[in-house]
């Protein structure tokens, strides 16, 4: 017993919005109706719903390396992009048995988390920050992008596995658990539905932790004041690349999920308004907060995917207006906005009932 | 030995040489205030000492070692620390949370509770402690940022203006917070402007005039120094 309590504890404190039993339990009413929503609906629709989630893990990278770490990386579809054709290349050359999709899943997103430690090096151990840092990643993202669409010719491959310019990689096998007798292979159905269910779950808790940490405090002491942060005797460059890295494995995470789930991956994953999408999802939502940032996300892009039905023309306008709006009216997020009014609510009521 | 010792330190911006040759040696359990005209180079030592800036030439040596090519973080681990000009708080965070993130390197658990307590009676900012440091009074953050700055236990304290926008009240009690820290075995070296708080707490005073040490000594001396009196009414070289 005392030991969940001292769990929930390390879950909660000033870095991250909602706390006590009330929290909790709304938290554990809405992990129910996740774990329960399969049964209620069909399988098209839970293989969207995987898409969704699928883009909250970029999401929450931005979160902690812009939100948290106050550094804006406008290249974290970078990294989405290496994983995602990392786990194309592995997976065409060694196929799926043997459960080697998982150690693919794994080894991509390693791939991109150590060509994080390459670029950040050279960004915080050269100093730069502020808009240089997103002028940087922003280009290396770019780059990236034209680089992977000139490669149509059969000249370009690795292995087995054709890198096909701008129509991208495709047929990539889905995600196979091996099992005795048959293996389960995870479509973009309700068995992918659960794999990312609880991926998320996990790494929305493991930040959580991570955040309300000692490490959280100095990631955040940075961001408000890195001279002051380096001053207090922390090798604030370290810090810096660390969370950098750490943000960079979880849009890779994003990047082999988006693959495995569409079993295709394209250069313009790394484009322009690729890279710019997870800058409005998170800024809607509140960047400076794990919980606003997922709900953001969510909404935002349920939002997004209904308006490209009725009026695609528009919806990019629209993903726009939404965040000069948001800038305009709540600077640190429209989720985060909200839930604060809604804390500031609940301690007035608690007040006068006390 | 002494504590802090500058020998022949030169930095350039350009054409422009902020600090000229400077020789200075501190003792340890000394106040030293080091003041001057504005524009005399005073932050700018003070940022060559911390490795914010790296000088042209000449050697910083603290407690025997030349630190002259460290970096800023590796100082601090040394025994430095530093209160800047203008209050370095981390303006979002609570007060609270500002001294944890100063002291969780040296404590934890229990004992860093205690200690934050410790601080936050020292500093008398017990009622504000779930503030946002933001929202602070200036003088309320200058102590806030002394309170970070003396949490590393340093050797060696550098306050820059530490009573800058405070009250003569304010300015008397932070006067009486430096000779506290100073008592038990705290080393301080002090810019400041305000002549009131040289007299209470400094037994030696240095004059930085163009980059170079223009005077030295008690600050009786220095008030009776007519040359001094004439750089401040802009009349050094009349």
């Amino acid at each position: 017993m005392t030991g969940l309590v001292s769990f929930f504890r390390r879950l909660e404190g000033p870095q991250t919005v909602g706390r006590g039993p009330a929290f909790w339990s709304l938290f554990a009413v809405v992990l129910a109706a996740a774990l329960a929503y399969p049964l209620f609906s069909d399988g098209y629709t839970v293989g969207n719903t995987v898409y969704f989630f699928v883009w909250v893990f970029i999401a929450l990278s931005l979160c902690v390396i812009w939100g948290y770490g106050g550094s804006l990386s406008f290249g974290q579809t970078a990294f989405f992009g290496i994983a995602g054709y990392g786990y194309g290349v592995l997976t065409l050359n060694f196929g799926s048995a043997y459960g080697f999709t998982l150690v693919a899943l794994v080894a991509a997103v390693a791939i991109a988390a150590l060509f994080a430690v390459l670029l950040g090096y050279f960004m915080f151990f050269g100093r730069i920050a502020g808009v240089f840092l997103g002028i940087v990643t922003l280009a290396v993202t770019l780059m990236l992008e034209r680089f992977m669409a000139q490669t149509a010719g059969p000249e370009w491959h690795i292995g087995s596995a054709r890198l096909n310019g701008f129509n991208g990689m495709s047929a990539m096998p889905p995600l196979t658990i091996p099992w005795p007798g048959e293996p389960i292979v995870l479509f973009a159905d309700v068995g992918l539905y659960y794999l990312v269910l609880g991926l998320l779950v996990l790494v929305y808790l493991a930040l959580r932790i991570l955040m309300n940490s000692s490490f959280g405090n100095v990631i955040v002491a940075i961001r408000e004041n890195p001279e002051r942060a380096e001053m207090l005797g922390y090798d604030i460059r370290k810090y810096q690349l660390i969370t950098f890295v750490i943000g960079a494995a979880l849009a890779g995470l994003s990047g082999v999920l988006y693959t495995v789930w569409g079993q295709y991956i394209t250069p313009s994953s790394m484009s322009m308004t690729a890279a710019a999408l997870p800058l409005i999802w998170v800024a809607v939502g509140g960047r400076s907060d794990l919980t606003s940032t997922v709900i953001g996300t969510l909404v935002v892009l349920a939002a997004f995917q209904a308006l490209t039905i009725y009026g695609s023309q528009y919806a990019l306008v629209f993903m726009g207006v939404l965040l000069v709006l948001t800038v305009l009216i709540a600077p640190n997020g429209l989720v985060l906005g909200v839930m604060n009014w809604l804390g500031r609510l609940a301690t007035r009521f608690t007040q006068k009932a006390g | 030995m002494s504590l802090l010792e500058l020998r022949e330190l030169n930095k350039h911006f350009g054409g422009l040489h902020v600090t000229n040759g400077v020789n200075l040696t501190l003792e340890p359990g000394e106040i030293h205030c080091l003041i001057g005209p504005n524009g005399a180079g005073k932050s700018t030592l003070f940022r060559l000492i911390l490795g914010e800036h790296h000088p042209g030439s000449g050697d910083i040596l603290f407690a025997g070692e030349n630190i002259t090519a460290l970096k800023s973080f590796a100082r601090i681990h040394r025994g430095l620390s530093v209160k800047f000009q203008v209050p370095g708080v981390f303006k979002g965070l609570s007060v609270r949370q500002n001294l944890e993130i100063a002291l969780q390197s040296r404590h934890r658990g229990a004992g860093l509770e205690a200690e934050i307590g410790r601080l936050l009676t020292f500093l008398g900012l017990e009622s504000e402690q779930t503030q946002t440091a933001g929202n602070l009074s200036h003088g309320q953050k200058q102590w806030l940022e002394i309170g970070m700055a003396i949490s590393l236990k340093p050797r060696l304290l550098l306050l820059d203006e530490p009573t800058a926008g405070m009250s003569p009240e304010e300015t008397h009690m932070t006067g009486e917070m430096v000779q506290r820290l100073n008592a038990d075995g705290m080393t301080v070296l002090a810019i400041e402007h305000d002549m009131a708080f040289v007299r209470q707490v400094a037994r030696r005073v240095t004059v930085l005039h163009l980059g170079q040490v223009f005077a030295q000594g008690s600050i009786e001396e220095i008030v009776a120094n007519e040359r001094v009196a004439a750089i401040y009414l802009g009349q050094a070289h009349a």
